[in-house]
């Protein structure tokens, strides 16, 4: 088996898939990011004040571009595959001599693609607002390639055990969504109280929002080498399982 | 050789239901063979087992010497799977669907360009490959189906209902095509409800119910079984009522001809002088192509009459010893 040739081909399908609707997945991120920078930033950002001693503009920048990273990286995965599970189309692939390992890649290498696009017109429209550009661009490009790694694996599992389009919804809006809101996106978590603080270090999604900022302004509430160590551990383990379920066929064969 | 062989194959559901209780099947290289059964008889497990979507509790599957399980490779590039359902991603374009079909089976580009353009072609859809495929009709979605199926060149074709709603003129169409692949060396496995079709098309015919088969022969073998022949007269002039001739089954058709079901030992002679007497002139007969439905309805109320009593399929069949009833 080709497996090169079958990686290119379910790359390509999903490149394809994400780019041939781009107003439904390109535009909105890129619009969102556009009246968060002009409202949150320069509109309200002004009377809050320096946030960690910089712009407040400046400071959620870099959240508010890895906020766009994780939510489109984890849609395109969820929504790609649990279209094929729904449309039945997924059974091209199982009935093909495809390993289940070319299967989990092609689909999250699609997430990814469009996490790092979706991303980077984010980033070009953040550029627009602030003057602050990453000052380890080492950091801020490995964070963003693991952060859309980590998020396409849990968009995939979750479009595999998944049985309606419910199902992909709940997450992403009841379990995502607040969490990339309380990770650090708009404020610096030293500013609250003991309690929460502590709470939101349970957050993992702080610890990358935090990652990220330091690549831009060197400055983070976590360990940046926690962060990076996280991320990594939290990528093994869901691709461990997802290779186990596709090989077992969990949520997609009787 | 031996295209497809199943030895004691047997599937369990989660929820405790037995779909497949030892199933062995050899089907030859070559052939055209045809999967029949009632509804849950357990074929679509079977074709779900052959097609790696169904998960066997036990037994072997080898497609053309390959061990499904050891071999799985070589064994999934002999197959190609034409669903009953179509599950072709609908908003993609005809061309683009066959094409990720052959990068599936890691056929590099250049390569998998030629393939699609000789099963479109074959297929009479070349015309439509930059059409969105919801946009076809649905003799075309069932033949992008074969031509998907077909483009990495499978030695074995399995197609589940591949005429299911689908007008007669396309089904003849499709009959054709099928007969011509077969002819051209791909061995053809065959579920279809229309045992019209399987009776037209196939040489050799497994019969499952209640996960086991109950029969396995040629179609010839099969149908030399049957007690019973089944004509369509066509009367001189319109026929007003049919007159009751003891032993035999006479019934109109839509067109004005006449269904008979004549018992072997009966011959057709008696049912000719009954049909002098009562003043109808025979200007044409021929055989009534469901032989094999009659046969089927036959062994289905040996095996379980309840089931027939309650689906109400029991209406016109046969008796045992093959007189109408």
């Amino acid at each position: 088996m080709n497996a090169r040739v079958v990686l290119q081909t379910i790359l390509h399908k999903e490149a394809h898939r994400f780019l041939r609707i781009w107003p439904q997945t390109v535009l909105p991120s890129a619009v969102t990011s556009g009246l968060y920078f002009l409202v949150f930033g320069s509109l309200i950002g002004t009377r809050i004040g320096p946030m960690a001693g910089f712009r407040y503009l400046d400071y959620i920048a870099p959240g508010v571009i890895l906020m766009s990273v994780i939510t489109n990286s984890y849609a395109n995965v969820v929504s790609s595959f649990f279209s094929a599970k729904f449309q039945r189309n997924i059974e091209e692939l199982l009935v093909a001599p495809v390993p289940e390992w070319v299967i989990l890649v092609g689909y999250v290498g699609g997430g990814i693609a469009r996490g790092l696009l979706v991303g980077g017109v984010v980033m070009g429209i953040a550029m627009g607002f602030s003057e602050s550009r990453p000052i380890h661009p080492e950091i801020v490009a490995a964070m963003f390639i693991l952060t859309a790694t980590l998020f396409s694996l849990a968009g995939f599992l979750n479009a595999v055990f998944a049985n309606s389009f419910d199902d992909i919804s709940i997450v992403p809006n009841f379990v995502l969504t607040p969490l990339v809101y309380l990770g650090g996106v708009f404020y610096s978590v030293e500013f609250l109280p003991e309690f929460w603080r502590n709470l939101s270090h349970l957050n993992p999604i702080l610890y990358m929002v935090n990652a990220f900022r330091y690549g831009f302004l060197g400055t983070s509430d976590v360990p940046i080498t926690q962060a990076f160590a996280m991320t990594s551990i939290l990528i093994l383990l869901l691709t461990i399982v997802g290779l186990v379920i596709l090989k077992r066929g969990t949520g997609l064969k009787t | 050789m031996v295209a497809l062989s199943l030895r004691a194959v047997r599937k369990t559901y989660k929820n405790g239901v037995e779909a497949l209780k030892g199933i062995d099947l050899d089907v030859a290289a070559g052939d055209f063979f045809a999967l029949l059964g009632p509804n849950g008889a357990g074929k679509s497990t079977t074709i779900g087992i052959l097609s790696s979507l169904v998960t066997k509790t036990s037994g072997t599957v080898s497609i053309f010497g390959h061990d499904l399980d050891r071999e799985r490779d070589a064994a999934k590039r002999c197959l190609g799977l034409v669903p009953q359902e179509i599950n072709f991603n609908q908003f993609e374009k005809v061309i683009q669907i066959v094409l990720n079909q052959a990068g599936y089976y890691g056929i590099p580009r250049r390569m998998a360009l030629d393939r699609a353009e000789e099963c479109l072609t074959q297929l009479g859809l070349w015309d439509k490959r930059n059409t969105v495929s919801r946009q076809l009709s649905g003799g075309m979605k069932r033949r992008l189906m074969i031509a998907r199926a077909l483009v990495h060149a499978p030695r074995l074709l399995i197609l589940d209902e591949p005429t299911a709603g689908v007008d007669i003129e396309i089904r003849r169409s499709l009959w054709d095509l099928l007969r011509r692949i077969n002819r051209e060396g791909t061995t053809i496995i065959l579920t279809t409800h229309y045992l019209e079709e399987a009776e037209n098309l196939c040489r050799n015919i497994a019969i499952i119910n209640h996960g086991r088969i109950v029969e396995h022969s040629t179609m010839v073998g099969l149908l030399a079984k049957l007690k019973v022949n089944a004509f369509i007269l066509e009367p001189r002039r319109p026929v007003a009522v049919l007159p009751e001739v003891p032993g035999y089954r006479l019934e109109f058709q839509a067109d004005g001809t006449i269904a008979a079901t004549v018992p072997r030992e009966l011959g057709v002679h008696g049912l000719f002088d009954a049909l002098g007497e009562a003043g109808i002139e025979v200007v044409s007969i021929r055989n009534a192509a469901n032989r094999l439905e009659q046969w089927f309805f036959h062994m289905l109320e040996e095996s379980d009459p309840e089931r027939l009593t309650k689906t109400g399929l029991v209406v016109g069949t046969l008796e045992p010893n093959g007189v109408a009833s």
